[in-house]
């Protein structure tokens, strides 16, 4: 047992690391500008005192590995410096946007996951079957839809006739179930874009494992269909079944980006596009490492979880 | 009654589409002779719709200027203006006509994101195949750096790196190709990493050939297939998301007309029960579902023959 | 032999048919075949690659697999309409009457159980025993299969117990429920012949003790002399002859049973020893190499004689592999070096220049991925002449129509092929053609002929001994089947756990006294004498005694 508590430190350890080099390109991405950073902002017809002023607020006078750490140092306590575009502190616009954005994100998860992962077993049980080359079909077709698309037809048919709003306006004083009436359309935005992929993920996944000889073997045991599925084919796709939830997860990430631009949600995605136009670049980088680090966390979650449903490293020899 | 009138018409469609589909894989299947031909007799209707699709839009994106009846920027009319006989799909937001920038749109958006793909594409798998065959501490060093590069979400990256350089179609082209080459790159060496363990390579090592023979002779054409399926998965990512990029603002700039700034520009019409928003929307998802049939049986080709 | 015609008959086929479904058609796989097998007996299947036996194997139970059909014929089991039977009627049968072992019990085994979970299943779930009944009855047979530790083994993962093992498990599993009938699909295949030994007669035990019928399907003639009371050849899905063991081995009747069995029988001149101080074309000189720390080469020296072949013989993981990639300088050794007409070569290929590398050519196992599948043939065999003998043009297409000439392809019908357009043993002689192409005299043949069925891998030896003849080359042969030791080599070389345990000329090495190492590997490769396992099983238990 002590050999994969090792591995699995060994990818924590992984996981941090990829995160303070992320940290590290957020950052320095900025050094890359040619010329000055505060010229470019303040642009050509600025005076250089205004230009040294601004610097020093920036503290671009500090060199930049000083500047690094205290906004590493910064960051790892919640605070990521004021906002260039009307000189708020960036984590109160972070806060509430930061639990909305999960809030969606999650929303659109709980009705995905279950949805997909049933709708690709079967497909996978009857596979060739009409349902499955309709369900294969229509997974297609809306994975190939930009999510804006998918928002505007939405938009079309169940906004305009009333049935639900389409912009979803939520401040910190809104209940939760009218959170969950008015955050529909965007969760299900996000529910059709995702179910797609790890439907089909998830299909592909249980034919590869139904493909193996133990599988044949606990048939021709004479165990039933039900037996084989769930005593023989489950306990070795839980790896790959997480593994396509973990993705599909980080796939949200950025599906809320747009969606929240449609929908007037206020959530990271919309500050974040908002910033990017601006030129804010202090949010976005706030942002961007909030982001990127959820991603790295889901994908290290995935894969400790995926080492510890593997007999084969848990039951070492 | 309606939701009826809807199903019945998508079902028409479908079925227009299947039929479409059928045809054009029936004519293909006449002009071609031998190994082709033969492929494409098994080709199912959804890859025969998806050939026809993509032929439509190159054909539109080469004869743009022939078929549009007026130029892509002039404003020709008021705002808005519903669709007529002139205006077959009305005006936009300035008085632009609404058929014409669709048409240059497709060779607009098809054809930088065609380009990006084609830069990520030339760049990703040279190193990939480069990382595998040499192996080593250059192996070492692509992948590290890729693995960091990939562990940013795509489209949050894209972001940080246009805040930074600032918006324009060649910027959003570099950044696309950087970020999807990592995508390639990746691929590329998992393909090559599966080739190189081959015999045929060791007597080619064995024989004294040099690198450069060593990909191109011996890698290369046994990557071929895997590296063009992924082609068709990267072009559909990469118009996605310069799309996306475009109806936030951030990508493909007025005045070219394309079809995601087109949506955001007149998305309000969509609220008033107007669907031409959602025409280059459609067009946006028509052709990535028609790459996407292309490409799926092309997978599904290349597992059936390994069994 | 028993006599088992006189028993009642368990299982009935007759004139079944199996399609295969590929590329959008369905093409036969089993063409009308008839099999009768009485109570307690064990039918030999044999036939080469594509012959249908383990598709035939199945159907005995009623089941095909995903893509295949049963397109016509009757298939009895005891009274029972395996084709007209329901799903449930037919898993009421699996496992419970009807058992299967399967060829690779590490990939058989689910990997997430236990192998005493898997071993219960059976009988618990057909409601034959309660789960502790079923646990006692699993220590019990593995202890009769010779399991080491039969009260704890069971309570381990697959991947935790060795393939010999793991095999002899599944059987036990298979025995669960004491079924009438088993179906043993190459159960012995993946494994080296000294565990191979063990495996036959725990299997073989265990049969004879609850007087089970089986089915044994194998492409070794050798091995299924050893299993069966009666064979049945198989050839393309269609029967050649059935007969009981000793006549079959005996008095074969069909041309084609009678070629198979010849093929043992192959052996070429033993060529006269060496003249003292002629210098070798190839010397390995107290060679050690490894990967990281491990050593998988120990002080290694061998020669290696202009127009001789010296066979490298051992199991898998003795390192014979290695000391091929150490000669053609694929890994460096530690210590130690490799002469080539009695001048160092780099021990790195990439230090080499091209006329060393021009003289050391090797040929591979496997012709699949030897060959670049995307080359044509004049490519194939054309490139080495051309990188090495500066041949272009016409000279080039001469030289590679020659070269096809020389291994018995005809030119016009093959340059242009692609190796996907060949068969098995036609892409091997491919892989001889572009050796040769090198002019090399020096050529490494690694297991060329196991993968390859044994009417073309003689084929293949007789090609090699005339080439060897007309171009005065030295071969290594790395082989682990003494079959082909025993038809080609000159001198042979021992290995275990990557040391030479033994070496000298072939006739001496088949004489005793041995090293107990090669003793062991000689009298374990099965012979067509169908008393040879009982033979030899008895021998070792005396010695065990004495």
């Amino acid at each position: 047992m002590t050999a994969i508590w090792t591995m699995i430190a060994k990818r924590i350890g992984l996981g941090l690391l990829t995160l303070f080099v992320i940290s590290i390109i957020i950052f320095g991405a900025t050094e890359l500008l040619p010329g000055d950073l505060a010229k470019s902002i303040l642009g050509q017809s600025a005076t250089p005192e205004t230009v040294a002023a601004f610097r020093r607020e920036l503290g671009l006078d500090l060199p930049a590995h000083i500047r690094y750490f205290n906004w590493l140092a910064g960051a790892v306590q919640g605070d990521f410096g004021t906002s260039l575009a009307n000189k708020r502190a960036i984590s109160d616009l972070i806060a509430t946007r930061l639990s909305n954005t999960l809030f969606l994100a999650l929303y659109a998860a709980a009705i995905a996951i279950p949805l997909s992962l049933t709708l690709g077993i079967l497909a996978a049980l009857y596979r060739n079957s009409v349902f499955d080359r309709a369900a294969n079909a229509l997974a297609l077709t809306s994975i190939s839809f930009p999510e804006f698309f998918v928002a505007y037809i939405l938009i079309f048919f169940l906004a305009r006739t009333g049935l639900f709003p389409s912009m979803a306006q939520v401040d910190a004083q809104t209940a939760f179930g009218d959170m969950l009436y008015k955050t529909f359309l965007p969760a299900l935005t996000l529910t059709l874009v995702v179910t797609a992929h790890m439907m089909r993920m998830t299909r592909a996944a249980i034919i590869n494992l139904l493909a193996s000889p133990y599988i044949e073997m606990a048939r021709l045991k004479g165990m039933s269909p039900g037996r084989v599925i769930l005593k023989h084919a489950l306990p070795n796709a839980l790896a790959p079944i997480i593994t396509v939830v973990a993705l599909n997860l980080a796939y949200l990430i950025t599906g809320v980006v747009v969606v929240e631009v449609v929908f007037v949600y206020p959530g990271l995605g919309q500050l974040m596009v908002d910033s990017v136009s601006k030129r804010d670049f202090p949010v976005v980088q706030a942002v961007a490492l909030i982001f990127a680090a959820a991603y790295v966390l889901l994908n290290l979650t995935a894969d400790v979880l995926s080492t510890l449903s593997n007999p084969r490293l848990v039951h070492r020899k | 009654m309606a939701l009826l009138l809807t199903l019945l018409k998508v079902a028409i469609a479908i079925a227009i589409a299947m039929a479409s589909g059928w045809l054009f894989r029936a004519a293909l299947v006449a002009i071609t002779r031998g190994e082709t031909r033969k492929m494409l007799r098994t080709a199912p209707v959804s890859a025969g719709f998806g050939m026809l699709v993509v032929f439509v839009y190159v054909f539109v994106a080469v004869f743009a200027h022939v078929i549009a009846p007026f130029s892509e920027r002039e404003i020709v009319g008021a705002q808005f203006l519903p669709w007529d006989s002139t205006h077959l799909l009305g005006t936009d937001n300035l008085g632009r006509d609404m058929f014409s920038r669709l048409i240059y749109a497709a060779r607009n958006t098809v054809g930088i994101a065609f380009a990006t793909t084609a830069l990520a594409f030339i760049a990703g798998s040279f190193l990939g195949l480069l990382a595998a065959t040499v192996g080593g501490w250059l192996d070492q060093v692509l992948s590290r750096v890729v693995d960091v590069l990939m562990a940013i979400p795509a489209l949050v990256f894209a972001l940080l790196l246009l805040t930074i350089f600032g918006t324009s179609v060649v910027k959003m082209v570099i950044v696309i190709a950087t970020i999807d080459a990592t995508r390639v790159f990746r691929l590329a060496r998992s393909v090559a990493m599966n080739i190189v363990v081959m015999d045929y390579i060791e007597a080619a090592k064995l024989r004294g050939e040099g690198l450069f023979r060593l990909i191109i002779r011996e890698i290369l054409p046994n990557a071929m297939a895997p590296l063009v399926a992924e082609f068709g998965l990267r072009f559909c990512f990469v118009f996605l998301m310069i799309s996306a990029l475009s109806f936030l603002g951030l990508g493909i700039q007025p005045p070219t007309a394309d079809w995601g700034s087109m949506v955001r520009d007149n998305a309000s019409l969509i609220t008033f029960g107007n669907i031409t928003p959602l025409l280059p929307a459609g067009a946006i998802a028509l052709l990535t579902v028609a790459v996407n049939f292309v490409v799926d049986w092309s997978l599904h080709r290349a597992s059936g023959l390994k069994e | 032999m028993k006599d088992t015609a006189a028993k009642p008959v368990l299982l009935t086929m007759r004139d079944v048919r199996i399609d295969g479904h590929s590329e959008e058609v369905w093409s036969p796989i089993i063409k009308g075949v008839d099999l009768t097998l009485h109570k307690g007996e064990v039918l030999g299947l044999i036939g080469e690659s594509g012959a249908g036996k383990s598709t035939l194997g199945l159907a005995a139970m009623g089941f095909v697999r995903d893509g295949c059909r049963i397109s016509g014929g009757t298939i009895d089991f005891d009274g029972i309409d395996l084709l007209a039977a329901s799903d449930a009627k037919k898993r009421g049968l699996r496992g419970k009457r009807i058992a299967y072992v399967a060829q690779s019990a590490a990939a058989s085994f689910n990997p997430a159980h236990k192998l005493i979970d898997q071993y219960s299943e059976t009988p618990v779930q057909h409601g034959v025993m309660s789960e502790q009944e079923a646990h006692r009855d699993a220590v019990e047979l593995y202890r009769r299969m010779q399991l080491p530790n039969p009260d704890e083994i069971g309570f381990r993962y697959p991947h935790q117990v060795s393939g010999g093992q793991l095999q002899r498990a599944m059987t036990a599993m298979a025995m669960a429920c004491r079924p009438d009938l088993i179906i043993f699909d190459e159960p012995t295949t993946a494994l080296d012949v000294t565990t191979q030994i063990e495996v036959l007669s725990a299997i073989r035990n265990i049969v004879a003790r609850f007087d089970t019928a089986a089915i044994y399907i194998t492409h070794d003639l050798a091995v299924v002399a050893q299993m069966a009371d009666r064979i049945k050849v198989l050839l393309r899905g269609n029967e050649v002859e059935e007969a009981d063991t000793r006549t079959m081995l005996s008095a074969p009747k069909e041309d084609y049973t009678k070629s198979l069995w010849a093929v043992r029988s192959y052996a070429r001149p033993t060529q006269p020893p060496v003249r003292k101080g002629t210098v070798p074309v190839v010397a390995v000189k107290g060679v050690t190499a490894g990967y990281g720390q491990v050593d998988i080469l120990k002080n290694i020296n061998f020669d290696i004689h202009k127009r001789r072949t010296v066979a490298v013989v051992g199991e898998s993981g003795s390192g014979k592999s290695t000391a091929a990639r150490v000669i053609t300088g694929l890994l460096p050794p530690r210590q130690g070096q490799v002469l080539f007409n009695g001048k160092t070569l780099p021990p790195d290929y990439r230090k080499r220049n091209r006329d060393q590398l021009r003289q050391a050519q090797m040929i591979y196992q496997m012709a699949d991925t030897a060959l670049n599948p995307k080359l044509r043939l004049r490519e194939l065999i054309g490139r080495p002449a051309q990188m090495y003998l500066g041949l272009n043009g016409k000279a080039l297409n001469e030289r590679v129509r020659a070269l096809l000439d020389l291994i018995e392809l005809e030119p016009d019908t093959y340059i242009d092929r692609l190796p996907s357009e060949l068969s098995g043993g036609q892409k091997q002689r491919i892989g001889i053609a572009r050796a040769l192409a090198a002019e090399p005299q020096f050529i490494i043949c690694d297991e060329v002929t196991s993968a390859l069925d044994q009417l073309v891998a003689e084929g293949i030896l007789k090609l090699l001994d005339r080439l060897q003849g007309e171009f005065d080359l030295a071969y290594m042969f790395i082989t682990h089947d003494l079959a082909t030791v025993r038809a080609i080599a000159d001198e042979v070389v021992v290995m275990q756990n990557g040391r030479v345990v033994e070496q000298g000329p072939k006739d001496q090495m088949f004489q005793p006294p041995h090293d107990p190492y090669t003793e062991l590997l000689l009298s374990s490769v099965p012979e067509m004498d169908p008393d040879w396992l009982t033979r030899l099983l008895e021998e070792r238990a005396a010695k065990a005694a004495g």
